[in-house]
Order: structure tokens, then C-alpha cells, then sequence
């Protein structure tokens, strides 16, 4: 206490304590400047080191040419149909499923136990690492239901992934509406699903959108859980056209039928010696990145924008 | 309120009215039980998944025996000499989370510190957009990045580097993590209330002592639950370390050595056609199962800290 209290008494002391105090404060200003550039600089070099490695690639021939031994005529033909046809599975499994499952866990459950049992279960969903979600389809899908290796197996694989985060999300965007809206639809005479259908549900769309978003992007991503259901690496053929010419139009074979996916083809062409190879897997790479980087951006963007815009 | 409504007495002489009413009732009683069914998707799943894994390392450790898979030294089910010890794989999957930790821990805090407590509100809120990109970016990528930039920067420093190595996978899947780390803490940093930093500043704190003394204090256990999740993050990350760590398990902690982590085995795996039913098929799940126990009592033991370590104000 002495020694401090003659330290105070001289203020030279102090006015150099105070510089020192207002130094560190700067100093640590800058390095935390700099170690949030780094995440930016990451992104930046990632994206700037694919394009500059995939540029010979990047050509119609490409996205229009099957994979092929040889490396400078091979293509991405059977990788991104298969990517569509997957997502496609994904999207029809995950989205009515995860948004149902949000409206129920908001609007409907009671407070129970088995309430805490569904939201403790979906919260341990959205930390288990995706390569579990893998093994469960090897053992569930491709052998036990006998789906084999085929689209299907992936779009429910892939659907079960981002189910969490259709549900979170879904109830996130929920919890956003006022109650005075319910109270005002149930004065009106409204059932229950009335006003969840024609009120919640729909003032909450743009919400729920961006989780899907958000979910499919990861979707299209994802490499482990597919690589561990046993997908062929090597597919030149195309799965049977959904639609046919003849009546019913529809046809569902498509979705036992053998594929590929971009990431797949990325990590089959980036495991090869041949260098060749290697240039595709950075075209292949910039183009998921694209994608994914727009589709995350979208969300972003809208999510922003129902903050910006909804007063309630 | 609306169920009372509805469940107003029915008499037996029905009038239109009241017709109505009963579709309706079954009708909603109908979509309640669809909504809950797509909400018990979630339990079946996790059921489905504990089941597939136990079931299967079941069948495994008929054939090898639990003390060994503990205590083996080696983990080489694909060969003649089959060894199933699971520690090689452990050893892996611990050094590149701990590089990855190493790196996104004080990178990851130092900019939630910065985000919270020194950016403007503008600069948050065009940064925070940004980290949350680069969380959505495929691993499969990150591995490319890894494998052809990284490594290869490393090797000019340290010449002896194998191109398959766990420093150069671990730092990339650390750079992976960091949105991750920095965007958890700093929702438990802006958590607490503004009348702490004012009182620390009308004490004559400056910004970076009131961030370090007072803000960080008060939100470590929400930080300390970002760290936790982080590491079950990096231990279930599997593209990275399967293109660029290598593929050979290798009982070592040396962060230039190559090896194998439990998700890159799995990988290896699957990508080899083993027939459906042998060890080998089997041996995925078990050390499937060590992976989920580990990530999943990281996860429990993060929301735990959370929540028993809350400050509330």
C-alpha cells in the first residue's frame, strides 16, 4: 500500500503508467486485427490457390465430358448430375421432416419429459460428426433395408445430416413471431393449425428458407458419410432419367442406380500420384466452393434482411 | 385454449354445426400426430445409431478381444498379421486435434476478444457474416489446401517433412475451427451486461484491461464450452486427415511423423471394398463407436460447463 501510494505521488510515474496502459491497449488492438484478417486471408488464399490450379479446366468440356483415365479428357458429367439427383433425395426427406419436427417442438409439445427427450436428442444429432451418420447408412440402408449403394441411400444419409439444422432453424424463426399474433388468430375462432399453418408457419418462411439453405450447402459439401456407404468412385454412365416420355412420366429407378458426387470426385482425382489429376480436383474444388459460398451467401443476406425489415 | 374451445360437448343429435367441429377436431388431432412422429425422427436416429454401433462391435469383440483392443500397440486389420489394437488410431486423432487446438484456441479468442470488446459495430457486423462463410466452406476442400499449400510452405521451413503429415493437416483444420471458437465465445462475451465494462472503464480501466480482467472472467464458461465443442469438432473431422495426415496408423505423438486418425481408418475402409460381415467391415464400427463416445462426452461435458458455470446477472 506505501509503495503504491509514493508511486502515485509521482506523476511522471503515473503519466508514463497511463502511455504504457494506452500502448497494450493499441497493441492488442492490432493483433486482434490481425488474427481476424487471418480467417479472411485463409478464405481469400484457399479460393485464389484453386482457381489459379483449376484454371486450365475451366471449360464447358468439362461439366459436359465423364471421368476418364486420362486426366486432361476427364469431366464432371456423372459428378454433378449425381450431386442434383442426391440433393434432391435430401431436400424431399430433410425439409418437410426437420420443419415439421420444429413446429411441433415450438407450437405443439408439452413440457414432459419426452419433450426434453426429442430436444435433448436433437441437440446431440447436431454435434455427432458426420462420418457416424456414414456408418449408420452402411449398416441401416445399405445392408439391413437393402437400398444398396445406390441415390437413395445418400439423400436419406444426407437428410438425416442436416435434419438438426432444418429443426433449429425452423425453431429459431418461430420463436421470432410475437404471441400476440397467435392470441389474435385463436380471438377470431382459428383451430390450433390454423394458426400454425396459416400464421406462424407462414410468417416465419423466410427463416426456415435460410436454414435450409444453410443445411443443403453443407449437404453438397459433405464427403465422409458417403465415401463410408461405399460409393463407387468411378461412375461413366448417367442414373436412368427421372422423366420419361411415356406415360407416367415419372420414373424412380434413378434412385437405385450407382453414383458419384462432386466432392467424391474431388477426393477420388486428389488421391491419384498423377499431377494431371490433381488440376481437375482444384477445378472441381472452386466449383463446390462457388456454390456453397453463394448458397451460404444467400442466406446471410436474407436472414439480414428479415432482421432489417420485420418490426413486429 | 383453442383444444377447450374445441372440445365443447358433442350431443347425439348432431346438428351440422357440430359436425363440422368433430372433423375438425380430427383433423387437428391428425397433424399433431404427424408433427410429433417427424419430431421422434430425431430419437430414431440417435436409437438407430447407438444400435448400428453396438451391434456390430459386438460381433467384433467376439473375435477380438477388449483388453487388446485397449493395449495393442498396432492397428493393422487389413493385413495377414492381424493387429486390432485402437490406440495407433487414438494417438492420431489426439496430436492433429491438439496442433488444430494449438492453433485456433488463441486465434479463436484473440478475435472474439477483439469482435466483442475493441470492433465497431460496423466492423462486427461485416466480419461476423464473413467467419460464418468460412464455416460453411466443404472440408474436402480444406484437405486440397492442406495437402498442396500448406505442406508444401511447411517443407521449405523444415525440409524433412513427409507430404502426408499431421502438422500441416492439423494447422489447416485448426484455421477451420477458429469461426467456430471465435463466434461461441464471443456470444458469451457480448452476454454480459454493459454495467460491468462501464465500471471497470470509470475506474480508469482501458479497454484491453477491462476485456482481460472483467469481460473475460465473467464469460469463461461460455468460453471453455467453445473450446470443448471445438475439440469434438476437430476429433470427428475426417476429410482433412484422410488426404492430408496419410493413411498409415503409426503409434506416435510426433506432429511431423504421418499417421492414420479413427475417422481417416474409416474412410480407408469403406473405400476398399470389404466384404459385408468379415472383422475387417466390423472394425469400422467399433472404432466408430470410440470415436462417438469420445466426441459425444466432449459435447456433454461443454454443454455441462455451460450450464453449471453460468454467471447470471
Amino acid at each position: 500500500m506505501e509503495h503504491k501510494a509514493s508511486v502515485l505521488e509521482n506523476l511522471a510515474d503515473v503519466r508514463a503508467m497511463i502511455k504504457r496502459h494506452k500502448r497494450n491497449d493499441s497493441v492488442f488492438a492490432v493483433i486482434g486485427l490481425i488474427c481476424l484478417m487471418l480467417g479472411l486471408i485463409t478464405l481469400m488464399l484457399l479460393f485464389w490457390q484453386l482457381i489459379a490450379d483449376g484454371y486450365p479446366k475451366f471449360t464447358l468440356d468439362f461439366l459436359s465430358e465423364f471421368p476418364s483415365r486420362r486426366a486432361g479428357k476427364a469431366g464432371l458429367l456423372s459428378a454433378w448430375v449425381g450431386s442434383v439427383l442426391v440433393m434432391t433425395v435430401t431436400f424431399i426427406t430433410a425439409v418437410p421432416v426437420g420443419v415439421a419436427a420444429g413446429l411441433y417442438l415450438e407450437e405443439y409439445a408439452p413440457k414432459n419429459w419426452f419433450t426434453d427427450l426429442i430436444e435433448i436428442n436433437v441437440s446431440n444429432l447436431a454435434g455427432v460428426p458426420s462420418i457416424i451418420y456414414g456408418l449408420l447408412a452402411l449398416g441401416l440402408f445399405v445392408y439391413i433395408l437393402d437400398f444398396g449403394q445406390s441415390i437413395l441411400t445418400a439423400g436419406l444419409t444426407l437428410g438425416l445430416l442436416i435434419l438438426p439444422i432444418v429443426i433449429v432453424s425452423t425453431r429459431e424463426a418461430i420463436r421470432a413471431i410475437p404471441v400476440s399474433i397467435r392470441e389474435a388468430a385463436y380471438g377470431v375462432g382459428a383451430t390450433k393449425w390454423q394458426v400454425v399453418y396459416d400464421h406462424v408457419f407462414k410468417y416465419s418462411y423466410g427463416g426456415i428458407l435460410t436454414g435450409i439453405i444453410i443445411g443443403m450447402a453443407r449437404a453438397l459439401g459433405e464427403t465422409a458419410p458417403i465415401i463410408t456407404i461405399g460409393a463407387l468412385t468411378f461412375i461413366a454412365f448417367l442414373p436412368p432419367s427421372p422423366i420419361t416420355m411415356e406415360p407416367p412420366f415419372l420414373n424412380f429407378e434413378w434412385l437405385s442406380s450407382g453414383f458419384t458426387v462432386m466432392p467424391i470426385q474431388m477426393f477420388n482425382w486428389l488421391s491419384r500420384p498423377d499431377h494431371a489429376f490433381h488440376i481437375n480436383a482444384a477445378a472441381t474444388g472452386a466449383l463446390i466452393i462457388v456454390v456453397t459460398l453463394l448458397m451460404n451467401g444467400t442466406a446471410i443476406w436474407l436472414r439480414y434482411r428479415i432482421r432489417k425489415n420485420i418490426k413486429w | 385454449m383453442a383444444t377447450q374451445l374445441m372440445q365443447a360437448p358433442v350431443q347425439l343429435t348432431i346438428s351440422p354445426r357440430l359436425a363440422k367441429n368433430i372433423r375438425r377436431n380430427v383433423k387437428e388431432r391428425v397433424i399433431e400426430l404427424i408433427l410429433m412422429l417427424a419430431a421422434l425422427v430425431a430419437v430414431a436416429t440417435t436409437f438407430a445409431i447407438v444400435g448400428i454401433l453396438l451391434y456390430e462391435s459386438l460381433s467384433f469383440f467376439k473375435t477380438v478381444s477388449v483388453i487388446d483392443f485397449f493395449t495393442d500397440t498396432q492397428w493393422t486389420p487389413l493385413f495377414e498379421d492381424a493387429h486390432y489394437g485402437i490406440m495407433p488410431l487414438v494417438s492420431g486423432t489426439l496430436t492433429t486435434s491438439a496442433i488444430a487446438l494449438a492453433v485456433a484456441v488463441p486465434i479463436g479468442t484473440i478475435t472474439a476478444i477483439f469482435l466483442s470488446e475493441f470492433a465497431s459495430h460496423k466492423t462486427r457486423e461485416t466480419i461476423k457474416p464473413i467467419l460464418e462463410l468460412l464455416v460453411g466452406v466443404p472440408t474436402v476442400v480444406f484437405g486440397y489446401f492442406a495437402l498442396f499449400f500448406v505442406t508444401p510452405m511447411l517443407q521449405k521451413i523444415y525440409p524433412d517433412l513427409p507430404s502426408f503429415n499431421m502438422l500441416g493437416a492439423g494447422i489447416v483444420m485448426g484455421v477451420m475451427i477458429i469461426p467456430y471458437i471465435a463466434s461461441l465465445s464471443e456470444d458469451a462475451m457480448r452476454a454480459v451486461p454493459m454495467s460491468m465494462r462501464e465500471g471497470s472503464y470509470a475506474m480508469g480501466a482501458t479497454r484491453f484491461q477491462t476485456a482481460l480482467k472483467v469481460v473475460t472472467p465473467a464469460a469463461v464458461s461460455g468460453i471453455v464450452a467453445a473450446y470443448i465443442l471445438a475439440i469434438s469438432r476437430a476429433v470427428g473431422e475426417t476429410m482433412v486427415v484422410a488426404i492430408a495426415a496419410g493413411q498409415q496408423p503409426n503409434l506416435t505423438f510426433n506432429p511431423v511423423d504421418s499417421a492414420a486418425t479413427i475417422t481417416a481408418y474409416i474412410v480407408q475402409v469403406a473405400m476398399g471394398d470389404l466384404p459385408h460381415g468379415s472383422v475387417g467391415y466390423q472394425s469400422i464400427f467399433a472404432a466408430g463407436l470410440v470415436l462417438m463416445i469420445m466426441t459425444l462426452s466432449f459435447n456433454v461435458i461443454g454443454h455441462w460447463v455451460r450450464k453449471k458455470y453460468r454467471e447470471s446477472y
